[in-house]
């Protein structure tokens, strides 16, 4: 069954929490997924443009008092 | 996938003009462009090792986000570096009229680089000015 890491990168603004994401991408295989916590909305909104335009999978986006949840899987 | 080439052209020193090439630079990096930044005027003595003091800021933003959590735009640069492909080139000239080599400059910049190279390597790209 696939891994899922968290990537907490709450507290950061645009684009820390995609860039720890991307450093997160690199320490996983491919099919783990991964969960990204940012208090930044904007990165709530940026983390799956990026993931789409590079090919890796989306998964779902929630929010919970004040916190996103992001979850994507590394495809490749 | 080369989406395209990227060039960052950063001559300030302030904060937010910094901040914002930073931010540039490094989603272009990792977002499968080719991403060229070169470095001078202003912007270079904040990458030499040890420089003491911090960006100024231009106005509120700048304030706003050195007193919250903005990532350091040296961080993102190092980062655009590392997880992207970014080359980043410091102005010979400016390294000139700085008196400094490239060993005092910040281990993730590339070899000292002139206009000439430089306008040959982002020949056809975007260019990004800060």
């Amino acid at each position: 069954m696939a891994e899922r890491k968290i990537v907490d990168g709450r507290g950061s603004f645009c684009p820390g929490p995609l860039m720890e994401l991307i450093a997160a991408l690199k320490t996983v295989e491919v099919g783990d997924e991964l969960e990204v916590l940012s208090t930044d909305k904007g990165s709530a909104n940026d983390i799956p443009e990026w993931v789409n335009k590079v090919g890796h999978e989306y998964l779902s986006t929630r929010e919970e008092n004040g916190v996103w949840y992001i979850v994507v899987r590394r495809k490749k | 996938m080369s989406a395209s080439k990227i060039c960052v052209v950063v001559v300030s020193g302030s904060l937010e003009r910094l901040q914002m090439a930073a931010m540039v630079a490094s989603v272009a990096a990792v977002s499968e462009h080719e991403v060229l930044v070169f470095l001078s005027m202003n912007a270079l003595p904040h990458f030499v090792k040890g420089a003491a003091a911090a960006a100024p800021a231009e106005g509120e933003m700048g304030r706003l986000m050195a007193e919250k959590k903005a990532p350091p735009f040296k961080m993102l640069f190092e980062q655009a570096a590392a997880l992207g492909s970014a080359r980043i080139y410091p102005c010979s000239m400016a390294m000139d009229v700085l008196g400094v080599d490239k060993a005092a400059l910040e281990d993730y910049l590339e070899e000292a680089t002139g206009l000439t190279r430089f306008l040959d390597l982002a020949s056809g790209g975007q260019v990004w000015t800060f």
